[in-house]
């Protein structure tokens, strides 16, 4: 029993993350219809930054604030400079151009700072408190659900009560009719690129001291699970992706618990393909028509 | 109705080689295509001979990449349908051919004809991979594809380590290869007999794959691409063509994984990484996609690329640990780097270019 509560705190706690990362790839679904392959990328970068700002001041939270705002110009860089310039008739040309990124950035992660892992430190402690002798939460836990709460919080106050998430929500929508209303639809574009990322950044933060450590492949898994979530709880729906980062994660802990960490790829896999072949559009998806 | 459309502009699409009149004489396509292959295979021989042992292994291996590639470009250019799971199918066969070849060398077995006989096992197993891939991609679309054949990519990997009894762990397997036969000279150069070995496996599959694009399959392939709806209108079968598609492609990426073990003469999972699937990807998208010239350019960049960079990076006087660092990544970043400039500036890679730059002279001649 004591095992279980563990894992299931545990798994609430990595699937936080994911949550959080899953939401970030349906931010971009929404805004550009794009599958961003590269957030995993992406986010690394960003979490080197904040490496080398932590380890040159010596203050976390400085890194910690740094990975954010790296992540939000990334974002944008890659809209401006490469995604507004792919032609989008067909699917697979972004996704393409996506993985290009993938190596890319990588690469150049590798030539900067080398192919080995670097020690992620986390701000609180990992060791669990205990509550009545069961071993519950780390203060690290709760911070993590801390951060995710503000962030998914905020995210639904922008989208539905703020001007600007109207005007994002809007150019997503119906891209003609918003420009004729005066709403900057390349703008808005970038702007949901910009958020995306800093979220993905923000969530690799946080899942970075829970794995090896810092690595230039360090969110290759991690990227695929928050997929799975995302897909879970259907591209299209951000309280889905918060309930499919959950399910993963809780999926992934008893699975590493029960039957061993090496299986935790496969059994992405399987739930993936369960999902898909099941229930493509989601758990949360609307009933569609079907296509001819 | 545009979500299974290829990276090629559908629009203003040049005359395809195939729509040209073709010349009286060489009016059957087996004919001419076992004309071009037993030309290359010539050329083969007579190379072989031309260049350095090393030169040879390298040309092998541009053999053995060009049959995954061929059979990615068909999937992907043809067919629609993006996998980047293709590293792991190479995988597949590659670990059959070591369990094989390690079979029939602990019962004492030789002979010149085991080494078919793993290679087509190897085509068999991955062909089953590919049946059961592909039956769940018939079901998807554009990213959602891309997600599924991404996990199998890094999962298939992963399984080596798992179970680690059967396949070695992160160590992996070796595979023993017999010695070029004796009836070739006792100082045949090994290498000169890779490269023969690989060319002959490779040319087969070319030859069959190109009949089959110019087939009635290959016809299916390309309506599938474009538009669904219509196909299935002119009363062809989406689903068991998708999975025929993919089943053709995953042969022959088994068949390239194979070769590459008989070449390397051992396995591991880290040469069957995600970054191969990319690497894969990226060649038939550079080569120029649905083409198999293109495969072939992909496949050479896939070899010269980080070969040019090693002799580059030589060039300059680099302390041993920068000179590591940008030896393993220099290539992805540039290979990266091109991937996004060819998709925006040039989609159909360079055998478009080239084909392009062949119709303005043949233009200006005329």
């Amino acid at each position: 029993m004591d095992r279980f509560v563990f894992l299931t705190v545990d798994g609430l706690s990595r699937g936080a993350v994911y949550a959080a990362f899953a939401l970030a790839l349906v931010l971009i679904w929404r805004a550009a219809r794009v599958v961003n392959f590269a957030q995993g990328a992406m986010a690394v970068a960003a979490a080197y930054v904040a490496y080398t700002v932590s380890t040159t001041t010596g203050s976390y939270w400085l890194g910690f604030v740094v990975a954010i705002v790296a992540g939000l110009l990334l974002g944008a860089l890659v809209d401006r400079v490469v995604m507004r310039h792919v032609d989008h008739a067909s699917p697979l040309n972004p996704v393409i151009v996506a993985l290009g990124l993938v190596l890319l950035i990588q690469a150049v992660l590798g030539m900067v700072y080398g192919n080995e892992f670097r020690p992620a430190e986390a701000p609180f402690s990992r060791s669990a408190l205990t509550v009545g002798g069961v071993a519950v939460l780390s203060p690290y836990d709760l911070f993590v659900f801390a951060t995710i709460g503000v962030v998914v919080s905020g995210l639904a106050w922008l989208f539905a009560r703020t001007p600007v998430g109207l005007r994002m929500r809007a150019a997503a929508f119906a891209p003609e009719v918003s420009r004729l209303l005066g709403v900057n639809v390349g703008g808005m574009l970038t702007l949901g690129w910009a958020l995306a990322s800093g979220v993905g950044a923000l969530a690799a933060m946080l899942v970075m001291p829970t794995e090896l450590g810092l690595h230039p492949h360090a969110m290759d898994l991690v990227f695929v699970s928050a997929f799975t979530a995302a897909v879970v709880g259907g591209l299209d729906s951000p309280p889905g992706a918060v309930v499919g980062g959950l399910v993963v994660g809780l999926l992934l802990s008893y699975v590493s618990g029960y039957a061993g960490s090496d299986l935790t790829p496969l059994a992405v896999l399987v739930l993936l393909l369960a999902v898909l072949l099941v229930r493509p559009g989601g758990l949360f998806a609307p009933v569609a028509a079907r296509r001819v | 109705m545009s979500a299974t459309r290829a990276a090629l502009p559908p629009k203003r699409r040049p005359v395809e080689a195939d729509d040209r009149p073709v010349d009286r004489r060489f009016h059957s396509t087996l004919l001419r295509h076992l004309a071009v292959v037993l030309a290359a295979g010539l050329l083969l021989v007579a190379v072989s001979y031309a260049i350095e042992p090393f030169r040879n292994f390298q040309l092998a291996t541009v053999a053995a990449y060009l049959c995954a590639t061929a059979g990615l470009t068909v999937l992907t250019g043809l067919n629609g349908q993006l996998s980047l799971g293709h590293g792991a199918l190479m995988a597949t066969g590659a670990y059959t051919v070591a369990l094989c070849q390690n079979a029939f060398a602990d019962r004492g077995m030789s002979g010149g004809w085991l080494l078919p006989l793993s290679l087509g096992a190897a085509i068999v197993s991955t062909v089953a991979v590919g049946a059961v891939v592909g039956v769940a991609a018939a079901r998807l679309r554009g990213p959602y594809l891309a997600g599924v054949t991404l996990a199998v990519a890094i999962v298939v990997p992963a399984l080596a380590v798992t179970f680690d009894g059967v396949f070695n762990g992160e160590q992996g397997l070796s595979v023993p290869v017999e010695p070029p036969p004796l009836s070739l000279g006792p100082y045949f150069p090994y290498e000169r007999w890779q490269l023969w070995l690989t060319g002959a496996a490779t040319l087969l599959a070319l030859l069959l794959l190109a009949n089959l694009i110019r087939s009635r399959y290959g016809r299916s392939f390309r309506a599938v691409r474009d538009d669904e709806v219509a196909a299935r209108l002119a009363g062809i079968h989406v689903a068991r063509t998708q999975v025929l598609a993919f089943v053709v492609s995953a042969a022959t990426a088994g068949l390239g994984g194979a070769l590459l073990a008989v070449l390397a003469q051992s396995v591991s999972p880290g040469a069957f990484s995600l970054t191969l699937s990319l690497f894969l990807l990226m060649a038939v998208v550079i080569g120029g996609l649905g083409r198999l010239t293109g495969a072939l350019w992909g496949a050479v960049l896939l070899v010269a690329l980080p070969d040019l960079t090693h002799s580059v990076t030589e060039l300059f006087t680099l302390s041993p640990a920068v000179a590591q660092r940008l030896e393993g990544n220099l290539p992805l970043a540039i290979f990266g780097l091109t991937l996004i400039v060819v998709m925006i500036a040039a989609p159909g890679g360079i055998q478009g270019l080239l084909s392009r730059l062949g119709r303005r002279l043949r233009a200006r001649r005329s």
